[in-house]
């Protein structure tokens, strides 16, 4: 099948259609990565996952075996986890402190700013040998916004903010909620789902399927006294599902119940009360009414573009999905708190987490189990079409609308024919 | 204590842990969770942190006895999909080790496999887990039980789905 078909984006009758090979083929999965993932910026982690000089933190990204690590000069690098000299791992934990990076291997060493600064019986290399030819290589591009560094595979690749367009405004919101910056929390959520990986950047951005898939969580929060009935959807505030361009997308929603940083609910008990109510006038202070509004009544789970997800609407999570096969993914899960948080504050926060959020929350592992069970369906090659077309004809589309998700298909589809950005909307908001 | 009387305390121990692993592949998880007092508390850390503290650090799991019986009603349901159909389990627990703490508790730690099987596919939970018990009449109830997992992620089982 010709790239071009894979996608049928009916704009005037509003049918948006995705043919499954999209999921299931390994041709396409290579196509995927070299058009979409060694061309796009990609995130690698949070600054305050180093904090003192000589942290360093161990990652996967795109494929490749990466680390980077805060130097003397308070800089944070990033270096490809390979020896220059024969390959071996330099780093070979998830996360540590060094003051020097040894290879086990020859026992070269280098520098935490990369420089190779000891080799063992380097005369017998002769009057040629140049150590500069031996630093850490770092990866074409590396760049950060407000705390979130990424990396690209791509030297041509725009600035990053640039390429965050619309997103920056979003990712703005969600920094802003804290007084002294954010931090994430030690410990990561990582757990594997035999499925595309696609299908977790659409299905974290599915207002949709919130009611049937989650019930059993929506029932929890009902039963704690929270807003939170099995009405029909059409009773529920729409909320509003965005493409902010380059295949940023945002489903934003109106909270009903409390929001950790400062929208009380008698769920966070009496003691939160004022609490937030500080934090509020703090935000209103430095922001307007509406910009706070935003921060602390709304939530949004944003999607940037390939495969970066910063859910925040219980608590803040930074979800990262690594694509290893069309029928695997890795997915690893942070926590973002605002540093000035700790006592009673972090623990309501934490708490707030662990109910909907994470592989043993109420609502995680539903989604893993209906992600495997589409990608188990996929086989039925005679079923070839997925339908996203809820929504499109809708002016003013809400988090179950779609708009969304489309927004992601079209520039993956504009990627994989080796266009570059898109902006297409739906001709009902174009 | 005498070795006579340590090893009462561990056979007391065992046939708890017995009867919990019992009651957990049965799927009887009413009766499970009135194993614990209402002051209980269900930790399981990350598997990047297992020392994780869930006042502090991100964790998988940090029931109080509220969530825990939310927890199995939704276990109970249909609608908890990853369980629904119920996966097949198998425990076995062992290197029970047992020290009173005074004040009528006991802290006991066991290690212990679960196999899991569902859609085709087997896999085991291993780790160790910790218990401060509580003696209440002739029997015990759980106050404390954090359950510590050894694998490296969640790779095999994408999520906890089953109670570790």
């Amino acid at each position: 099948m010709d790239i071009k078909d894979l996608i049928v984006d009916d704009r005037d009758r509003g049918v948006f259609r995705v043919h499954r090979s999209c999921m299931t083929s390994a041709d396409l999965f290579r196509q995927e990565r070299e058009r979409i993932l060694d061309r796009c910026w990609i995130y690698l982690g949070h600054e305050s996952e180093v904090e003192a000089p000589g942290d360093y933190r161990r990652r996967t990204v795109a494929g490749r075996p990466l680390f980077f690590i805060r130097g003397k000069d308070d800089r944070i690098r990033v270096f490809l986890n390979s020896c220059p000299h024969r390959g071996a791992m330099i780093c070979r934990r998830d996360a540590g402190n060094a003051g020097v990076l040894q290879c086990f291997y020859h026992a070269w060493s280098f520098s935490t700013d990369g420089d190779l600064i000891g080799v063992p019986g380097e005369d017998a290399y002769g009057p040629h040998f140049d150590r500069t030819e031996f630093c850490l290589k770092e990866p074409p591009r590396v760049d950060s916004y407000r705390g979130f560094h990424f990396v690209s595979f791509n030297p041509h690749v725009e600035d990053l903010v640039t390429y965050l367009a619309g997103a920056r405004d979003y990712l703005d919101l969600v920094v802003d909620q804290a007084e002294r910056g954010m931090r994430v929390v030690p410990g990561s959520n990582r757990y594997t789902i035999k499925a595309n990986w696609k299908l977790l950047a659409e299905n974290s951005l599915d207002g949709y399927h919130l009611l049937p898939t989650h019930r059993t969580y929506v029932d929890y929060m009902a039963g704690l006294g929270t807003d939170e009935s099995g009405e029909s959807l059409a009773a529920r505030p729409p909320g509003a599902g965005k493409a902010l361009g380059g295949g940023h997308c945002v489903s934003e929603n109106i909270s009903r119940n409390g929001r950790p940083i400062a929208r009380w609910h008698p769920i966070f008990g009496e003691e939160a009360r004022e609490r937030m109510a500080r934090v509020r006038r703090r935000l209103v202070q430095k922001y307007g009414e509406e910009r706070t509004y935003r921060m602390a009544d709304t939530s949004r789970n944003l999607l940037i573009y390939p495969n970066l997800l910063i859910m925040d609407f219980v608590a803040i999570s930074i979800r990262y999905i690594e694509p290893v096969a069309p029928d695997r993914m890795e997915v690893t899960a942070w926590h973002l708190v605002p540093r000035e948080e700790s006592g009673p504050a972090l623990a309501t926060r934490l708490d707030s987490y662990l109910t909907f959020l994470g592989p043993g929350g109420f609502a995680t592992p539903d989604d893993v189990e209906v992600l495997e069970s589409c990608q188990a369906g996929f086989r039925a090659t005679e079923a070839e079409w997925s339908d996203i077309s809820r929504g499109m004809l809708n002016p003013r589309p809400g988090t179950s609308d779609e708009l969304q998700m489309r927004g992601f298909w079209r520039q993956w589809h504009a990627h994989m024919q080796g266009r570059s950005r898109t902006n297409v909307q739906d001709r009902a908001n174009a | 204590m005498t070795a006579n009387g340590r090893s009462a305390l561990r056979e007391m121990a065992e046939d708890f842990l017995f009867r919990e692993a019992a009651l957990l592949d049965a799927w009887r998880l009413d009766e499970w969770v009135d194993l614990f007092t209402d002051d209980a508390r269900y930790v399981v850390p990350s598997t990047d942190l297992p020392e994780g503290d869930p006042a502090r650090d991100l964790v998988f799991i940090d029931d109080d006895i509220v969530r825990l019986r939310a927890r199995v009603a939704r276990l109970n349901s249909r609608h908890s999909h990853r369980e629904s159909p119920r996966s097949r389990t198998r425990r076995f627990v062992s290197n029970v080790r047992v020290e009173e703490t005074g004040a009528g508790e006991l802290r006991v730690s066991a290690n212990v496999l679960v196999y899991r099987f569902r859609s085709g596919d087997g896999a085991p939970y291993v780790g160790t887990i910790e218990y401060l018990l509580r003696r209440k009449g002739g029997d015990l109830r759980i106050a404390y039980r954090r359950a510590v997992l050894d694998m490296e992620d969640l790779a095999w089982h994408g999520a906890v789905s089953i109670i570790f």
